[in-house]
């Protein structure tokens, strides 16, 4: 499709979508803690608002309540309490020694082309304003879990494994405008309370093997 | 008074009411009484279904046909026996200084809201409702795969969840792709997630999305189900959780997570014709089975050894719904009853084995059968009927499989055989000093319940023998659903 034939909402969309995008490749090559919770709740900000812009263009009530719930819980209280562990674990200024960023940069570039590869057949046949979405969505998705597979410390993988959920959320409200309402709510206390539990598990880790780096995991194998 | 309404309430409400009593002499009564209730409202409900056909529960919200009927029998069942058996347990590990009372109240109140999760995750007729209830069913048993603190079942609980909670974000990726082909069928209404009005317009989802929805959907749901190569959390949460956990982890979690499949499945080859999901479903199957088979030698610790033995099993089971059809869908529905009645024996068994001697290591398990007759003639036969002798029901549904596949898909044949013999010599040759041979093992001060491990293998010796014709119309017309 030509530059011109989308529409300002569209653009607008877009733009949330590139910039969600970028935040996941931030977060990839942030090796200290606090300012990736940061980052995290910037990406979540940034999911808020593109709800919020397809909410106001489509007129869908119920996306106005996913927009809402995006806010609550991904920009304030996911932040929130991973601020908070992080403060109670006194891990605030650990710094994680990333193996060679560039390196997993340019592999995340070619997870960012598979991803639009594997996107580009549903997308065509998306009749939605957001369909050039699916496939950074998609990207989102697999960036994070690229994250998850890098880091060594359990915070980070966290942060990671929500990340991948944002990535997921922008894929529902992308290609279909959202999920039904039970089914978003579900999601969303899913998330809250395996966020709670893992918090108190980061405490049961530490106090096992007074770190919270998952390296020391390692003896269960076959082998 | 509704039973099925019965069903879901009692789990919840003594769920929520044993976290807030905490741990007094008659919570472990209470949390037996509770199962029954369940079971009991399940067999009702059970009875009522097969007699009424299926049925609809909070609107559309929930249903109830004869294939998630008998998932949902087959969970109460394990789910009222594992409370049995967790009672005298649960107190020899308190007396042996592993389990602290909080914990205690911990693992009861996880347990019943881990059968309440599983059975949502088997009635609702939402495919969004099943993922959120397939993800709290992981939340639930998270922190009892954790309950004893020790370093690695930490490790064993921070893999499983973050291992499950990957795949299952696949899954949920699925779910929105089943969703967004739904919609432009079904348009813009809630209902674009209901099974019932998938399965009606099955015929016009676009092949193209439902390809890749199954796809992610199987590798989401597959992660839990353990097949391979997304198995490594399994054989980690069943040996070091404790051994009631690994009696419902494998005996029925990995059920409710196949049954997620089986219904992706038949939405997938209504839209996609050549047998494409049947086709992944049967490679997955086989492959899980080899590496499965192949670990097993190498295994030493005994809970270990049979996770192992579950993910062969799951491996088996996918292949044989994977294979579709009348007769492999009852094969394949028929093992998994098998499946779950004599694997969660042996967990028993082997729980009372492990406690009686202190370790969870084969080679220093040694003469069960002078401890306890009891327990060891429940390891053996049990370790009998789950390689498939006769005349165990195990057997009946194993060589249906085979004589199936025969038919059907002779080159799958060898591979079968293969990796069910490599199974047996390895778990007989492991299990058989473990049972006969010499010790000094002292006696328990709770005396173990074992009535459980027996009523387990009676019932698969029975199906083994005789299936009544109640259950085989049952059965007959579960896998007629599945197409």
């Amino acid at each position: 499709m030509s530059a011109t034939a989308i529409s300002f909402t569209g653009q607008l969309i877009n733009l949330f979508a590139s910039v969600i995008l970028l935040l996941a490749f931030a977060m990839l090559a942030q090796r200290r803690v606090m300012p990736l919770i940061n980052l995290f709740a910037l990406q979540g900000a940034t999911l808020f608002l593109s709800t919020l812009v397809v909410a106001v263009s489509t007129g869908q009530h119920h996306l106005y309540w996913s927009a809402g719930l995006t806010l609550v819980l991904k920009v304030i209280a996911l932040p929130l309490i991973l601020h908070r562990l992080v403060r109670r674990l006194y891990v605030k200024w650990e710094v994680e020694s990333l193996i060679n960023i560039p390196t997993i940069m340019l592999v995340g570039i070619g997870l960012v082309i598979i991803a639009f590869n594997v996107a580009l057949p549903i997308s065509q046949l998306s009749d939605t304003i957001t369909r050039g979405t699916l496939g950074i969505a998609l990207a989102t998705v697999m960036l994070a879990f690229l994250m998850m597979i890098t880091r060594t410390k359990a915070i980070p993988q966290v942060v990671g494994f929500l990340s991948m959920e944002n990535g997921l959320f922008l894929a529902a409200t992308s290609a279909t405008y959202g999920m039904p309402m039970v089914v978003e709510l579900g999601i969303a206390l899913d998330v809250l309370v395996g966020a709670i539990i893992l918090g108190v598990f980061f405490f049961q880790i530490r106090d096992q093997f007074d770190s919270l780096d998952i390296r020391h995991m390692e003896r269960l194998k076959d082998m | 008074m509704d039973f099925f309404v019965l069903m879901l309430a009692i789990p919840l409400i003594s769920g929520l009411l044993l976290t807030v009593v905490g741990e007094r002499a008659w919570a472990p009564n209470l949390n037996i009484i509770a199962s029954l209730g369940t079971f009991l409202s399940s067999a009702l409900l059970t009875v009522g279904i097969v007699a009424n056909g299926p049925r609809f529960a909070f609107g559309e919200l929930f249903f109830i046909d004869s294939l998630n009927v008998f998932f949902v029998a087959l969970t109460t069942f394990v789910g009222l026996t594992t409370s049995i058996f967790s009672g005298p347990y649960m107190k020899n590990e308190q007396e042996h200084g592993r389990l602290t009372v909080p914990r205690l109240r911990l693992y009861k109140s996880m347990f019943q809201l881990f059968m309440f999760t599983m059975l949502v995750a088997l009635t609702t007729n939402n495919m969004g409702v099943l993922w959120v209830a397939m993800e709290a069913a992981t939340l639930t048993t998270v922190l009892l795969v954790s309950l004893y603190r020790t370093p690695a079942s930490l490790e064993a609980a921070w893999k499983y969840f973050i291992l499950c909670g990957v795949g299952l974000a696949q899954a949920l990726f699925g779910t929105i792709l089943l969703y967004f082909a739904a919609e432009r069928v079904l348009g813009e209404t809630g209902n674009a997630l209901l099974w019932t009005h998938l399965v009606e317009v099955k015929g016009q989802l676009e092949p193209t999305i439902m390809a890749l929805s199954f796809i992610f959907l199987l590798l989401g749901y597959g992660t839990k189900v353990g097949l391979a190569p997304l198995h490594n959390w399994l054989p980690d949460a069943h040996a070091e959780g404790p051994t009631p956990v690994s009696a419902v982890l494998s005996g029925l979690l990995l059920n409710v997570a196949l049954y997620a499949i089986l219904r992706c499945k038949a939405l997938a080859d209504g839209a996609i014709h050549g047998g494409f999901a049947g086709n992944l479903m049967m490679g997955f199957g086989l492959f899980t089975l080899v590496v499965a088979a192949f670990f097993l030698s190498r295994q030493k610790d005994v809970k270990r050894m049979f996770a192992y033995s579950s993910i062969e099993h799951m491996g088996l089971i996918t292949f044989a719904f994977g294979m579709g059809g009348t007769v492999a869908n009852f094969a394949g529905l028929l093992h998994m009853t098998m499946h779950s009645l004599t694997k969660s024996a042996i967990f028993f068994a082997v729980g009372h084995a492990t406690q009686k001697t202190g370790t969870q290591l084969m080679e220093n398990i040694r003469g069960l059968m002078h401890i306890n007759p009891l327990i060891g003639w429940a390891l053996m036969l049990g370790t009998l009927a789950i390689l498939g002798m006769p005349p165990f029901g195990v057997f009946a549904s194993e060589f249906m499989i085979l004589t199936h596949a025969m038919k059907h898909h002779p080159w799958a044949t060898p591979i079968l055989l293969l990796a069910l013999g490599v199974a047996f010599a390895a778990i007989f040759g492991k299990v058989q000093p473990m049972v006969f041979g010499e010790t000094e093992a002292k006696p328990l001060p709770h005396a173990p319940a074992i009535t459980p491990v027996f009523l387990h293998l009676a019932l698969v010796l029975m199906i083994g023998l005789y299936i009544p014709p109640y259950l085989t119309r049952w059965f007959n017309e579960a896998a007629r659903m599945l197409g």
